[in-house]
């Protein structure tokens, strides 16, 4: 089983997720995105496990998961703190610093 | 890799579905197609407890976590068309695709070497396998996580809090409310107007007529109205009009916008 399929893959998978926070204006979806972009730095870390024959990726990717899971309960309060002030997830409406 | 050749288009095209999707409901959907997949590579790849962890964290509880977020924020989550910085979506395009062919390209000319495989590793089982690396080596990690877990915790719950900052109205108020309304501007007293009583359906969707055939925007929720899924309602004032044989003209108009303003 070869590795390099794997790894374009990921590389595939994070450059969606990438172009997805630059184009996406949604904020919730900039948001799917960037868990897009962790999900694909997964893969690589869990191939590269593979290839190396140890453990270390795979608990790499165990704890980018907890980073995530910690961070969307974070960033998802924010949107919804952002939504009630101001009755929009549109990341450009969020320009107040701006003025 | 016969799994890796069926996902891996699978898991391309959803992906680029979350690029083209117009709703979010669709993203996350397509999100956790992408997810699952990801977990059956992890499977394949000598991983069968992030297989687990992939699916009950990921697809289980974060993208429940988007779904009931979605829910939360409504139908006026859809994406805007407009760009703010001109030229913003095609330069991002451009630049991605650079990205993702300079970085496709670089990994393509590099060998890794032979694949050494997990099968020393696991072999007492990829879990206790992981337990061993997770608390000796990284025991110290794996403490500080627990912070970084509870501070989450905190943060959302006082994120998510809002503080009452009028007194809650109660019904005396609320009839109270009721009559000066009524003294002050004649707003009727009643219960607002059924919907589709008067007309030809009982369906919540529908409106009801008023006796001159013009639609009674407060019969209709504001949530449906807001949605866009309100029967027409001079439809079916002509559909009474027809079965009554008269022949009063009804005003043609556009119900689902103005009775969306009205629930405004």
């Amino acid at each position: 089983m070869s590795v390099t399929p794997f790894i374009v893959l990921s590389a595939i998978l994070f450059t969606i997720g990438a172009v997805g926070v630059l184009t996406r204006r949604n904020a919730i979806v900039v948001f799917m995105c960037v868990e897009l972009m962790l999900n694909a730095s997964n893969l690589a870390l869990i191939t590269f496990a593979k290839a190396n024959g140890n453990l270390d990726g795979q608990i790499a990717a165990f704890f980018v998961m907890v980073v995530a899971a910690a961070e969307v309960v974070v960033g998802l309060a924010i949107i919804m703190t952002i939504f009630r002030t101001r009755r929009s997830a549109s990341v450009d409406d969020a320009s107040l610093l701006k003025y | 890799m016969i799994a890796f050749w069926i996902l891996a288009p699978v898991m391309v095209v959803c992906a680029l579905g979350l690029l083209f999707a117009r709703k979010a409901v669709h993203c996350a959907l397509l999100l956790a197609v992408v997810m699952i997949s990801l977990a059956v590579l992890y499977a394949v790849q000598d991983a069968p407890f992030l297989f687990a962890i992939q699916i009950i964290v990921y697809t289980g509880a974060i993208l429940m976590l988007f779904l009931f977020v979605l829910m939360l924020v409504g139908v006026d989550a859809s994406d805007s068309v407009v760009e703010t910085i001109r030229g913003q979506r095609a330069l991002a395009t451009i630049v991605g695709l650079l990205f993702g062919v300079t970085l496709v390209v670089g990994i393509a000319q590099v060998s890794v070497g032979t694949v050494v495989g997990l099968d020393e590793a696991n072999a007492e089982g990829n879990v206790i396998g992981i337990a061993r690396v997770l608390f000796t080596k990284y025991v110290f990690a794996f403490e500080v996580t627990s912070a970084l877990l509870i501070t989450a915790a905190l943060g959302a719950m006082v994120l998510a809090h809002r503080e009452r900052l009028t007194p809650k109205l109660g019904q005396a108020e609320v009839a109270a409310q009721r009559m000066r309304d009524y003294a002050e501007h004649g707003k009727h007293l009643g219960p607002l107007p059924s919907p589709g009583v008067f007309a030809r359906h009982n369906a919540v969707d529908t409106p009801a007529l008023l006796p001159d055939g013009s639609v009674a925007e407060s019969s209709i929720s504001r949530v449906l109205a807001a949605r866009g899924s309100v029967n027409s309602a001079p439809g079916s004032a002509r559909q009474v009009q027809r079965l009554g044989g008269g022949d009063q003209d009804v005003p043609e108009r556009d119900d689902s916008s103005d009775a969306g303003g009205a629930g405004r």
